[in-house]
């Protein structure tokens, strides 16, 4: 299969600002070993580069063009149960691919490339800026919110965000999930005025067909919109006031 | 340059965004235009004979441009070299408009952009990051 490399090569070498960037060492592919070396395994210590949902890979820092690539999709970072300290490993759904071994100098790097690949996947990113997007849209439609409403999300949803399935590497987990191998559900658009359903993986809330307003222990996304309406209406009644008393108003309430 | 073939592979045969069979040049003397279905997914587009399994072919879109050239056709050319185009002729000026959208907006940097824009817009309306209560928000990958 093809693929315009040229022009992957200058992503990766262009000054885009990378996602992530230091030393690692790859294991080497073991039927790269001649037969009659004994199985030791061996490392190459390579410069990777990781921009959005690629890890490029060099042979040093000034190489002018990447050794290799790695897609990010469909895959999964996990802690390595190596011989080799700070090992983790770039796996993939599909059973017969080859994963990935990584090891890195330290603590500390190996958590920061952990969380750091375990957020590269495209799909990734696309739930945060449907997220977003959808905040926004509720941030400029909410005006008077009534109740005030407790600032917590679904404990799922927020963990999710955050962490994509995967928990805090200080607690020293065997195997972190990321969430590449199977795109969370998108948090649907809220069809109901108070309700609404979360689409927890984790915690498998679901709400549909209820009509009361959402409870505090199932607090979600519509609690975050109501309370930036609240925001909204706060600070659209401060301006108000100030434009009654003839001060400019500091906040210019927009696009309501 | 390596890469992991087998995950493009993989990736290929997934749900697409979009998906048609267009008529596709690619920027190669002599190339003429085929018939070929034209994958979307994330931000590679896939090509394939339209009887095969496998795809022919991926371009990663990034760093690329989405081009309108004659009725009905677009182009793909890539920031390093502007000239070197894929050309893809659709059956419809319509069809030509969805796609020349749907690949403009592909690429993981757009998405990226998209995100910085909302959370600062968010920040300006409420005064508050909305990446700070999914712990995100010192991310490099999130900054201006």
């Amino acid at each position: 299969m093809k693929l315009n490399e040229r022009s992957v090569a200058h992503y990766a070498t262009c000054d885009s600002p990378a996602d992530h960037a230091g030393f690692l060492h790859k294991r080497v592919e073991r039927h790269h070993h001649h037969h009659h070396h004994h199985h030791t395994t061996s490392y190459h210590r390579r410069w990777f580069i990781l921009k959005g949902n690629l890890l490029f890979y060099f042979e040093d820092r000034e190489s002018r063009e990447p050794l290799g690539l790695v897609v990010l999709e469909g895959c999964t970072v996990e802690l390595c149960e190596a011989a080799e300290e700070f090992a983790f490993a770039i796996r993939f759904d599909d059973a017969g691919a080859k994963a990935y071994v990584l090891v890195a100098d330290c603590q500390a790097a190996m958590e920061a490339w952990v969380k750091a690949l375990s957020r590269a996947s495209f799909d990734y990113m696309r739930l945060v800026v449907r997220e977003l997007e959808k905040q926004l849209e509720d941030a400029r439609k909410s005006l008077a919110a009534c109740h005030k409403s407790p600032r917590r999300l679904s404990s799922g949803i927020k963990r999710h965000l955050s962490n994509p399935a995967m928990v805090p590497v200080q607690e020293q987990p065997p195997i972190l999930e990321n969430g590449c191998s199977k795109p969370p559900p998108l948090p649907p658009r809220r069809r109901l005025a108070a309700g609404s359903v979360c689409g927890a993986p984790t915690t498998g809330l679901s709400l549909t067909g209820q009509e009361s307003p959402v409870s505090p222990e199932t607090a979600c996304f519509s609690k975050l919109h109501n309370w930036y309406g609240q925001e909204i209406a706060e600070l659209r009644r401060e301006w108000l006031e100030s434009q009654k008393s003839r001060e400019h108003g500091i906040v210019k309430c927009q696009e309501f | 340059m390596r890469y992991n073939e087998r995950e493009l592979l993989s990736l290929a045969r997934q749900p697409a965004e979009k998906a048609a069979e267009i008529l596709m040049r690619v920027p190669k003397k002599g190339s003429v235009l085929k018939k070929r279905l034209v994958k979307l997914v994330v931000n590679f587009l896939f090509y394939f004979r339209t009887d095969e399994a496998e795809p022919l072919g991926a371009l990663l879109l990034e760093h690329c441009r989405i081009t309108k050239e004659e009725e009905n056709v677009f182009s793909i050319s890539f920031i390093e070299d502007p000239d070197r185009k894929y050309s893809f002729e659709c059956d419809t000026e319509e069809q030509c408009q969805e796609w020349i959208e749907a690949l403009r907006r592909a690429s993981y940097e757009f998405m990226r952009r998209s995100l910085i824009f909302y959370r600062n817009e968010i920040q300006k309306m409420t005064g508050k990051d909305p990446l700070e209560q999914y712990g995100i928000s010192e991310e490099a990958r999130f900054q201006l």
